[in-house]
């Protein structure tokens, strides 16, 4: 049942929309919002979106309460210094908590990045389901889908043509075979398949800043990738000297420490695209977050070699992120940019601090591969 | 919107008998079962779903909904202020339940009927309300959505500034006229200055110099000026009923003008229910209470009884519950009344256990407790009934923020500091008082307004956020004459940023 509150209710959610818009940068950097996700939906805080009015400082508001206790006993928290805090049962600022769907944040996340739509490459042969689209009208039908206004048109039609309308009287009135239905036919929807791969340096250079911001730039990753395909598959990757695969628990939350051989996560990750899947039909999408610093010159040789010979031959785009660290020596990305200049599906970014993750995120995503 | 069940009729028409029998005195009461999102959204509605178009309205529906949703909040019952009175019940509701709410909401209509501060309200709000929906909807139509929705976005960052004795003062902005020249014409010569006519002393010719000396007329000179500048000072009684004066004197377009006094008449009507809130629901719950303990509780039904009453009486140490601490002193009150504990008598005894004994036996307290509800609103209720006794048999505290803590912290338990604490929080609804002081300030059209300082500095932020909204209505920069950390100050919004400075002694009239 429609109610009347609904017009208001979607205005309100309108402005929702437009103040998450407005404080996206700040909402990318902070990883809050990855804390609260449910399945599909993410609870965003948002401050303040109330009308100002004249009213007392509530930090510095007394009250009346009533129960037990002695003077000093505490019984709520205060506001905070920059609205951290929440109200608690106390008097203060609430903030208003708004579940926004994960597609709709992409939607949002694509039109302040000014992302462009994927053009999936691949057959489309597989056909991920058929979707009814209501399209023309029938004679027959359920009674649950009869079309009223062409019904009644139908009605009028045929009492004009045997003369039977008055219209000082128009009483309009249907016979069984006035009545139309609307009809639908089946939508074959294909489905282009995707795959991301996460590779994440974690040798002991990586400390734990610079995995939260692979965590919340990967979520990004994730909302608008997840967006565009239908069916997406994640595979993980963590390399020291070695690479191995493992779960995304594992991913985000492993510190390892020893060497870095950049190498062995490549040879691995060829493999998996090898054995798992066939260029001409998936979406391949790589994504390699490392703080810059590998074993030896030679093995980065071997790794632009790996790239250039096999992977780039095969995948939509690989994404080289490098996260700024107090021991890397940040090589990798120069040596990349200057061997692999020109390379259309290859994009780099330099990641110094959170707040970066939002330009990172639109120079990763904005080409549209 | 479903008809009562058949159960309902029945205890409707029981649970009104009773309530006559008591004493209550109510228009007709009109009950509405309601599924719970319809209730969200009338009570999202403020109980009036002809209102007009707002998101506010939908951001409250949105909590209201995942209030529910979650199991948190659950609305019982909403009564409207109207002749005939309208009431929602929730449809998943119990009987017991429902019973309860029916005994309250007629405690509720019997208290809108008869309290002095509801007397000038509008009983036909629902109507005044759809008419206040289409012709905001007209405006939507003709100006466009957003230029209107902004406009009462303005409107309604200003609800607060209304005067909640308005209706006993003579200084209402519709009454008070800008001074005109016309008026004045008499005291100005050819060239536009002012004769100040000085008035002697009688006195000899030979005395004249003696009791008329320089000094003292030229005293009174100046005393005929400062005279002349106050009758030019506009407006002439600062109002705290800034909405009005901004209704009448802002720079408006005729819609504008409509629309804004739309919020402000829905702001005053709104208004004593704000201020009678404690007294109200004291009222409303100490009915439900008795008609459902000695009337209408059938055996079965005690312990969900005693189950949501206790829920609606619940109190937290940080919240004050107006429920609980209305119900409680009306009781308290009864008792008082019924015993003969007051008076000087009373008063004046020394012995506390003769006093705590003390029962003169006089019954008076049902008529006390009538008289009560009859003139007191809660700031007077709270003045005149709370008593030291009180407030240690119910626990009462005062509470502050502590910085070092970054807590709420309870501060005293003492009788003037929880008295002051509460009167102070009813004081202008717990608002700041803030008044329209000068519409000419600095001879510039500039508006001065100014912030009587009880102690507690404004909300800065939000503050210049209001301050900007009033600009928008006067379209001349907005001053605003407060208190911050310590000091006057002067914050003003110029219609491009804000700017604040220090208060010069200079540009204070006679504070």
């Amino acid at each position: 049942m429609a109610l009347k509150i609904e017009q208001d209710y979607n205005r309100f959610k309108q402005i929702v929309r437009g103040k998450i818009k407005q404080d996206l940068r700040k909402y990318m950097s902070s990883g809050e919002m990855i804390g609260k996700k449910g399945k599909d939906l993410v609870s965003i805080p948002i401050p303040r979106i109330d009308i100002p009015h004249f009213v007392h400082d509530p930090n510095q508001n007394k009250g009346v309460g009533q129960g037990e206790g002695d003077e000093g006993t505490p019984i709520g928290p205060g506001e905070g210094d920059e609205g951290q805090g929440q109200g608690g049962n106390a008097p203060g600022q609430h903030f208003l908590e708004v579940d926004v769907t994960l597609d709709e944040l992409a939607k949002i996340l694509a039109e302040e990045l000014e992302l462009p739509n994927i053009e999936p490459k691949g057959q489309k042969r597989n056909i991920a389901s058929a979707k009814e689209k209501f399209s023309g009208i029938h004679r027959s039908g359920p009674e649950s889908l009869r079309h009223f206004k062409r019904t009644f048109r139908e009605a009028l039609k045929r009492q004009i043509a045997t003369g039977t309308y008055d219209p000082d009287n128009p009483v309009i009135i249907p016979f069984r075979e006035d009545r139309r239905y609307r009809s639908w036919k089946l939508v074959p929807q294909p489905a282009a398949n995707a795959v991301i791969i996460y590779i994440m340096d974690v040798s002991g250079s990586m400390g734990n800043d610079q995995k939260e911001i692979v965590r919340t730039e990967s979520f990004w990753i994730d909302t608008w990738l997840k967006s565009q395909y239908k069916g997406i598959e994640s595979r993980y990757i963590i390399h020291d000297a070695a690479a191995r695969e493992v779960d995304s628990e594992t991913f985000y939350h492993t510190r390892e420490s020893g060497g870095t051989i950049i190498s062995s996560a490549y040879k691995l990750a060829n493999k998996m695209i090898h054995e798992d899947y066939i260029p001409s039909e998936w979406n391949i999408y790589v994504f390699h977050f490392s703080d810059g610093d590998n074993w030896s010159g030679e093995d980065t040789e071997l790794c632009f070699k790996l790239l250039k010979d096999h992977m780039l031959k095969s995948i939509n785009l690989f994404c080289y992120g490098q996260v700024e660290s107090q021991y890397g020596s940040g090589q990798f990305l120069k040596d990349l940019k200057v061997n692999m200049d020109g390379i259309d599906n290859l994009i780099t970014s330099k990641i110094d601090n959170k707040e970066a993750i939002f330009d990172s995120i639109k120079t990763f995503l904005g080409k549209g591969k | 919107m479903a008809d009562l069940s058949i159960e309902l009729v029945k205890a409707k028409e029981e649970i009104e008998a009773y309530a006559r029998d008591y004493g209550l005195d109510f228009f007709q009461t009109i009950f509405e079962v309601l599924e719970f999102d319809e209730l969200n959204q009338v009570a999202a509605y403020g109980g009036f779903p002809t209102r007009y178009p707002h998101w506010s309205f939908g951001m409250e529906y949105e909590q209201l909904a995942k209030g529910y949703e979650y199991g948190l909040s659950k609305i019982y019952e909403m009564v409207i202020n109207t002749d005939p009175c309208y009431a929602y019940l929730m449809k998943s509701n119990p009987l017991v339940d429902q019973k309860l709410v029916m005994a309250h909401v007629y405690g509720h209509c019997d208290f809108f009927k008869n309290n002095a501060w509801f007397a000038n309200t509008n009983r036909k709000m629902m109507d005044e309300m759809a008419n206040h929906g289409t012709r905001i909807r007209r405006y939507v139509d003709r100006y466009g959505f957003d230029v209107v929705e902004s406009f009462i976005d303005t409107c309604k960052s200003l609800e607060t500034m209304i005067d909640p004795h308005g209706e006993f003062t003579t200084n209402q902005p519709e009454l008070q006229r800008a001074p005109s020249l016309l008026e004045n014409q008499n005291d100005n010569d050819d060239w536009g200055e002012t004769r100040h006519t000085v008035s002697k002393l009688k006195s000899k010719d030979y005395m004249d110099s003696y009791i008329n000396p320089p000094e003292f007329l030229e005293e009174q000179r100046q005393k005929a000026i400062k005279k002349q500048k106050e009758s030019m000072k506009f407006p002439q009684q600062s109002t705290k009923d800034v909405m009005g004066f901004l209704i009448e004197y802002g720079s408006l377009n005729k819609w504008q003008r409509d629309i804004l006094s739309i919020i402000r008449e829905e702001a005053y009507y709104f208004l004593p229910q704000g201020q009678t809130k404690i007294m109200n629901e004291g009222w409303a719950s100490y009915w439900h209470s008795t008609m459902m303990t000695q009337k209408i509780l059938k055996d079965s039904e005690v312990i969900d009884y005693a189950d949501h009453h206790s829920g609606t009486l619940f109190t937290s140490p940080g919240r004050l519950n107006p429920y609980k601490l209305g119900i409680e002193l009306f009781r308290d009150i009864e008792e008082r009344w019924n015993k003969g504990k007051f008076g000087a008598e009373y008063e004046d005894c020394l012995d506390l256990r003769e006093k705590r004994q003390w029962d003169k036996k006089l019954g008076l307290g049902r008529k006390k407790i009538f008289e009560v509800r009859r003139v007191y609103n809660d700031l007077m209720f709270l003045d005149e009934f709370l008593t030291p006794e009180f407030c240690i048999d119910h626990k009462l505290f005062t509470f502050g923020y502590n910085p070092k803590s970054k807590n709420y912290e309870i501060f005293s338990r003492e009788f003037h500091k929880i008295k002051q604490g509460l009167l102070h929080a009813l004081t202008n609804m717990g608002r700041p008082i803030i008044v329209v002081e000068d519409a000419n300030f600095e001879n510039r059209s500039e508006l001065l307004l100014k912030h009587t300082h009880e102690g507690v500095d404004l909300k800065i932020d939000w503050a210049k956020d209001t301050l900007k909204n009033i600009f928008e209505i006067w379209k001349r920069p907005v001053n605003l004459l407060t208190v911050f950390s310590g000091k006057e100050k002067i914050i003003s919004f110029n219609g491009k940023d804000h700017r604040e400075k220090a208060f010069q002694k200079e540009t204070k009239s006679d504070t």
